[in-house]
């Protein structure tokens, strides 16, 4: 076993688990995109009055956010066949990914919303504005600011929880290195570019991140202190 | 000939034993008001006396538990159904509304807007204005509450006096029929107070606006109402022109109110 690092080795694999990092950022920004929708699905129903959508919606939500990612993975790809619902191993990631951050990003949206003084909502009736105009032109623009750090949160998290996949079989990242390391027994190199890419893709995605919640707070004329 | 004279006295507002309760609470108890058109109407009384509820319930903010309240004769917080008053659904309720402006003591304006934009969003999402003769109408007003060279400000910039004027002329820029003011200066600065009591002096001389203020200045309160109204455990106690009210009340509770409130000061 050679521990020593080897450059014409890592360069020989860098084409490899570049190609690996397009579908890593693919699954996360689809399953990102998923999860934006169904989180607002999920907000919604929480916030409906018909009882059993409202209470069927909670017992789903708070059943995702407490079982384990890994075996929600498991059970769509695996356990689902068996009741004769088949997916492919990207089909099963996709809708594994936006359920599960569906439920957290539901969150994040709930907490924006009520960040919201309830005086705001008065002052659209007051206005006679309707039910859409409120939400549209008063509510949702100032929720977002509040929502944006959460949600940028959970772009990371989808982000680093895309290796995850690579147990049901998609190629992504982390498959790739795999593959990599049962070819050649090679482990050093490949794992730690795996760990160098993401930290190269995560660091600016946080910072930018953080420099959007300023620019939106500010173009808001909320001051941020 | 009778039926016209008796349109002509239809009150623009009229609480007909209107009743609001919180839980075993009741907030107001078989209130029954009458506001005229251009009349200034103070409400003052002590705290939970059911002085704002009055206003809220007018602007359709709270829901009603039994009466009628009516704007121009044609209920407001009811509808017919085949001949008879159930409670009004939200499109009624829309229809009407447009007739009643408030400001708040909290001010209330949208933060995330200009000063100018909330004093138009409304006139044209709501009325269908254009937007430049929402923005002419608006200008109009900040004009006239003496904040148009803060026109392109967000809120947050402002003081709270300034914040109320923008309130003022927002709820103006939809030309309602009658205005609630509710404890328009309690979040106030004492020295703001003042530039704030001067614009509602003007709504009240200069354009014969018809209003409803909930106030705890008194002074302000006897300046400019043409009826003074007050509250005490959900009912008028006593109302009439404020000479009467605060020279000669006659009820027990107005009396003891009044004193604690002119010795406080």
């Amino acid at each position: 076993m050679n521990l020593e690092w080897r450059w014409d080795f890592a360069f020989e694999i860098l084409p490899q688990l570049l190609w690996g990092t397009v579908y890593t950022l693919m699954a996360a920004g689809i399953g990102y995109f998923i999860a934006i929708f169904i989180g607002l699905l999920f907000m919604l129903g929480q916030r409906t009055r018909f009882y059993v959508v409202n209470r069927a919606t909670r017992e789903v939500v708070e059943f995702i956010r407490s079982t384990p990612l890994l075996v929600q993975l498991f059970f769509v790809f695996f356990v689902a066949p068996q009741f004769g619902i088949k997916f492919s191993a990207w089909n099963a990631a996709m809708i594994t990914l936006g359920l599960h951050y569906g439920t957290y990003l539901s969150e994040v949206y709930r907490g924006a919303l009520e960040a919201v003084p309830k005086q705001q909502w008065e002052a659209c009736k007051a206005l006679n504005f309707s039910v859409s105009r409120t939400y549209g032109k008063i509510i949702l623009p100032q929720a977002f600011p509040v929502a944006l750090p959460g949600m940028g949160n959970y772009l990371v998290g989808i982000f680093k929880d895309t290796p995850m996949l690579a147990t049901i079989g998609v190629v992504e990242l982390m498959q790739s290195a795999n593959t990599v390391g049962s070819l050649t027994y090679r482990f050093l190199e490949p794992y730690t570019m795996v760990g160098i890419i993401f930290l190269i893709i995560s660091l600016p995605t946080a910072f930018g991140l953080r420099k959007l919640e300023t620019v939106v707070a500010k173009r808001q004329g909320i001051s941020k202190k | 000939m009778d039926n016209k004279e008796n349109i002509k006295h239809e009150p623009l507002v009229r609480f007909h034993e209107v009743t609001k309760r919180y839980g075993s609470l009741t907030v107001l108890d078989k209130l029954n008001l009458d506001i005229q058109a251009n009349e200034m109407v103070s409400i003052i009384g002590p705290s939970g006396s059911g002085k704002t509820t009055v206003l809220r319930m007018l602007m359709t903010l709270e829901m009603i538990d039994e009466g009628v309240i009516y704007l121009e004769g044609k209920p407001l917080t009811h509808m017919e159904s085949n001949g008879s008053l159930v409670l009004a659904d939200e499109k009624h309720i829309r229809s009407i509304r447009s007739n009643i402006g408030m400001v708040f003591q909290q001010f209330n304006l949208f933060p995330h807007m200009t000063v100018l934009q909330n004093c138009v969003e409304a006139p044209i999402n709501v009325l269908g204005l254009k937007p430049d003769e929402a923005e002419e109408r608006a200008i109009d007003l900040l004009g006239m509450v003496g904040m148009l060279d803060k026109k392109d400000e967000h809120p947050s910039r402002l003081s709270g006096g300034q914040q109320q004027r923008v309130a003022i002329a927002r709820a103006l820029a939809m030309r309602p029929k009658v205005m609630l003011l509710d404890e328009v200066t309690s979040a106030l600065d004492p020295e703001v107070i003042g530039e704030v009591l001067s614009v509602i002096r003007k709504l009240n001389s200069e354009h014969n606006l018809t209003m409803l203020m909930v106030t705890h200045q008194m002074g302000f309160a006897r300046e400019v109402s043409d009826r003074v109204c007050f509250f005490y455990e959900g009912k008028i106690a006593e109302q009439g022109p404020p000479s009467q009210i605060f020279e000669a009340p006659k009820n027990e509770r107005t009396k003891q109110f009044l004193s604690a409130v002119l010795n406080a000061n």
